[in-house]
């Protein structure tokens, strides 16, 4: 019976029989999250503390040893050391530059694609541009040693349409150039800019693929020409898939040591930086340090994407 | 207005773009099939098949793959158990903390793998384990992870919980409504996020370069080849290799994950 | 499990609720409370009350969001309560999952499962329970053809038609002869001619297999009809409970006045009386162009057919009245109000 002027009586917890489980829903929750917590948040989570406190360590100078006092001499060694300074402007430099390759040639890949396409035939397209990354890391920079070999496909292509006098300009230039395209940073850049291509494409067209068609209708109906719906509706929708693209290639970019050491100047990334030390040099405290550079950067840069709204189009 | 003919720049530009993804794979095809074997003349001088029976007589060759078939499946069924889990509990329930975790399911992707190398490097040498297979199946199942949670949580979302009410209504135990309802509910996108786990290992070289120790996968050891001034078109042939083993289970997986776009088991409009 | 007695001049009761309570949204701690809600929560459901007799069709009628679906879940464990207790059948099942409790729900969306034919599906409590597939298919083929549909037997849920599904959704539900069957808006996504045929052939099954069915709806018409008796729900409380007749005949507030069958609310001083509000139902006003009443201007005449329905405004006071469309009236036109002073019932707020 409904007794709404009543007084309440005091909430009574419900009797305590039956299946713990169902009467404890967190206990179920807690179950199933326990293991995979354990694993990512103490074996991975653990081992990346771990990191951070071998980078307040450092190396005693005569034995080759890691010390055992607390230093922040190695950190501080990032920014003071020119060789070091330098290897992290040339990496930083190399992924802005890349990114923004990768977001010039994805975004009409991207654009015909959701708004050129239906059907099966976008789904070639969009199988067309996923097979490459799952073609293998390695072989796709082997190819390019391929390509970028002096006697390898694009010296035969210039050579066949008389521009290797263009081809022998370029890699003049002071920074760009180099001995040949496989030595060079221009031939590296083109290298990442393959490799990662594909994470620029896919965000960017699952972006424009959420804009709604009424919206560009209306746009045309309130009056807008084609340019102008592009660039007041189109392009601000699209750049959360842009910023979600971008902490890919800038992310993988930064933290690559595989295609400087395949293809490239002689200049040091940090990935290589982190490989060498950690190996060859035996300086488990600066390799860590290094390696906390693309975290902090990455971080902040997951941050800044985070408010563009990069993950609502991951 | 959504113009159906594409203007004939943008279409240009996004055949290129294709194109430029896939000349290079074309290119290694055919470098397994050049009788140059010390440079990388283009046009090949001659072709030949030799370089198949060259790499498939390299013992080392087929113990790294047996290696890497072995880390995949290890490192998959890890994940699959561990992603499926986490996938459980994330699809549904709000608590605290949510973002945080589904942040640490996608850091062993989102942080450059050298980082994830190092740091198990680091700590598997302060643990005193003996680099090998066991830890590379760590290295491998803690990005494969978030393959196995992207796959099934995105397939949970899409099942309406009345399915799994009406199961425990009608009398099923909670295994049994696993066994009749969600497992054939989740089996594809198991499968679907298995495989992609399975390639992703088996493909995997910068974090294994770390955790390997002195063992050998098959991208370590295709890197290895890398440098060698011999017998160059033997890793065409491996790459080749590779190239399939990992296309046929994405291909498999999306496949799998086809058909799958509307909500299972709601919706009363016919 | 606890042995409860049941004095034996009572009609058995199939669900008791006591003082049930569901809140939604986490407490945060030292939150203010004002009352019963806590700041960040809602109670969907906020101390109940209500013993259902044991093959009754009751009702739980109520606006969007007063809480009876969150009362149904309640009853077949899909939801927790937050305090108070849940009696079926004399047994206190709170603490039980719903594969534990002998109820079985008709739900909203149906909820047939896509990937087993019609057969299994209304097969699925059998096959659980580990009954052979002969007897377990013969049962299912009983059901399919007490609901029509045992031509359909080897289709897949998604090759049906809406009624066709809601059927199949009752034979699932009812396979093992549940003693209580709970359906939430079950004709809910059903046309109008479908929902009527649906509702006699709901009731004519309920009646023959003597089974307690609890029916959500917030159609009101739809409980006039169908129900034994109703609760009509508000905020998460019952605001009056009783048969249909009751309900209508006696509304005690302005709120169930109002949402079963529209009545007027109408203050004391209007209808001559010392304070107070009443309700008077629109076919019950007589309105005529002269005589002696209350005066008052048709502000606006709706066409329904057999009827005709009169917007009147009253000294201010807004009034509707059902009139037989035979009479004509005009937008404008000043006429007088009367009743019988016994179709007055005075409400409590
Ligand atoms: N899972 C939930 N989480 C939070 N709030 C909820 C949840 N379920 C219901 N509520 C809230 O509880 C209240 C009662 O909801 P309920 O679904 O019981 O209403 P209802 O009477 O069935 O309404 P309708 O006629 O629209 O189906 C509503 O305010 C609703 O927003
Ligand atoms: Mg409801």
């Amino acid at each position: 019976m409904a007794a709404p002027f009543l007084p309440k009586p005091s909430l009574q917890k419900p009797a305590a029989h039956g299946p713990l489980l169902y009467r404890r829903p967190v206990l179920a929750l807690l179950l199933l999250l326990v293991p995979p917590l354990l694993w990512l948040g103490v074996l991975y989570l653990g081992s990346l503390l771990g990191l951070l406190v071998y980078s307040l360590y450092s190396i005693d100078d005569f034995t080759g040893q890691v010390g055992n006092v607390l230093t922040l001499d190695t950190l501080k060694s990032l920014f003071t050391a020119p060789s070091n300074v330098d290897v992290i402007v040339r990496t930083v430099l190399m992924a802005l530059i890349v990114t923004l390759a990768c977001a010039v040639i994805a975004f009409p890949v991207a654009y015909f694609v959701a708004f050129h396409t239906r059907g099966p035939r976008k789904a070639l397209w969009v199988l067309l541009i996923t097979l490459p990354l799952w073609a293998s890391y390695l072989v796709r920079v082997y190819a390019w040693r391929l390509i970028l070999a002096q006697e390898g496909v694009i010296s035969w292509v210039t050579a066949k349409l008389h521009l290797s006098w263009l081809l022998d300009e370029v890699l003049r230039l002071p920074v760009l150039g180099g001995p040949s395209l496989s030595s060079s940073y221009l031939g590296m850049f083109l290298v990442f800019v393959y490799v990662w291509l594909p994470f620029m494409i896919l965000p960017i067209q699952a972006a424009l693929e959420r804009v709604p068609r009424s919206l560009i209708q209306a746009s045309a109906d309130l009056g807008a020409r084609p340019a102008q719906t592009f660039r007041r509706v189109i392009l601000p929708l699209a750049v959360p898939g842009v910023a979600a693209g971008s902490v890919f290639t800038f992310s993988l970019t930064l933290g690559d040591y595989i295609i400087p050491g395949v293809v490239g100047a002689p200049g040091f990334f940090i990935g290589q930086m982190v490989y060498t030390q950690q190996g060859t040099a035996g300086n488990l405290p600066l390799a860590a340090a290094f390696s906390l550079v693309p975290i902090v950067i990455v971080g902040v840069y997951l941050a800044l994407a985070r408010k563009a709204g990069a993950f609502d189009a991951l | 207005m959504r113009s159906e003919r594409s203007s004939w720049g943008l279409r240009v530009a996004a055949y290129l773009g294709v194109a430029f993804l896939h000349i290079p794979l074309l290119l290694i095809i055919l470098y397994a099939f050049t009788s140059e074997d010390r440079t990388y003349t283009f046009p090949p001088p001659g072709l030949t098949l030799k370089w198949f029976g060259v790499a498939f007589a390299r013992q080392d060759m087929w113990a790294a793959l047996w290696l890497s078939v072995r880390v995949a499946t290890v490192a998959t069924l890890i994940a699959l158990a561990l992603g499926a889990m986490v996938a459980a509990a994330m699809a549904r329930a709000r608590f605290r903390g949510k973002d945080s975790i589904s942040l640490l399911i996608t850091l062993p992707i989102a942080l450059p793998g050298i980082v994830t190398g190092i740091a198990l490097l680091s700590s598997i040498k302060r643990a005193g384990l003996e680099p090998g297979l066991a830890t590379i199946v760590i290295g491998h199942a803690t990005f494969c992870i978030v393959t196995v949670y992207n796959n099934v949580v995105a397939r949970l979302r899409r099942l309406s919980p009345s399915q799994l009410e009406a199961s425990q209504d009608l009398g099923a135990r909670p295994f049994q409504t696993f066994r009749y309802v969600l497992l054939p509910h989740l089996a594809t996108a198991l499968l679907a996020g298995g495989l992609l786990a399975f390639a992703l290992s088996f493909d995997e070289v910068i974090v294994t370069t770390f955790t390997a120790g002195a063992e050998q996968t098959l991208p370590i050891w295709l890197f290895g080849e890398l440098f060698k001034p011999r017998q160059r078109p033997v890793t065409n042939v491996v790459a080749i290799l590779v190239m399939l083993v990992t296309l046929l289970p994405i291909l498999l997986s999306q496949r799998l994950t086809q058909g799958h776009e509307e909500m299972d088991g709601a919706g009363k409009s016919t | 499990m606890t042995a409860t007695l049941t004095p034996p001049s009572i009609p058995s009761l199939a669900v008791e609720l006591r003082g049930l309570v569901c809140t939604f949204g986490t407490v945060k701690s030292g939150t203010v409370k004002s009352g019963t809600v806590k700041f960040g929560t809602v109670n969907a459901v906020d101390h109940v009350d209500l013993e259902i007799r044991a093959g009754e069709f009751y009702s739980l009628l109520g606006p969007s969001g007063s809480g009876k679906t969150t009362c149904l879940r309640l009853i077949g464990g899909f939801e927790r309560p937050t305090a108070g207790q849940i009696r079926l059948f004399g047994q206190d099942v709170t603490g039980q999952p719903p594969y534990a409790r002998d109820v079985n729900t008709v739900f909203q969306d149906y909820a047939l499962f896509p990937h087993m034919s019609v057969l299994d599906n209304v097969a699925y409590a059998l096959t659980v329970r580990g009954v052979d597939k002969a007897t377990r298919n013969k049962r299912a083929g009983e059901l399919l053809e007490l609901v029509k549909l045992s031509a359909f037997a080897s289709r897949r849920p998604a090759q049906l038609s809406g009624g066709q599904r809601q059927r199949v959704a009752l034979a699932r539900a009812l396979v093992n002869t549940p003693k209580l069957l709970l359906l939430d808006e079950p004709l809910g996504a059903l046309d109008l001619k479908l929902r009527e045929a649906m509702q006699t052939e709901l009731r004519s099954i309920q009646q023959s297999l003597g089974i307690t069915f609890i029916y959500v709806t917030h159609d009101q018409g739809e409980v006039l009809s169908m129900s034994d008796r109703v609760a009509v729900f508000r905020d998460g409380r019952i605001e009056q409970e009783g048969t249909p007749q009751d309900l209508y005949e006696y509304p005690r507030t302005a709120f169930v006045a109002d949402f079963v069958g529209g009545a007027n609310v109408l203050p004391g001083a209007l209808v001559g009386r010392v304070g107070g509000r009443f309700a008077l139902r629109p076919e019950r006003v007589e309105v005529s162009a002269d005589g002696p009443g209350l005066n008052a201007s048709i502000t606006s005449v709706h066409y329904l057919g057999a009827q005709t329905r009169l917007e009147l405004d009253a000294n201010g006071v807004s009034i509707h009245a059902l009139i037989a469309s035979s009479r004509k009236f005009t937008p404008g036109q000043t006429v007088n109000l009367r009743w019988d002073a016994a179709d007055l019932r005075p409400l409590e707020d």
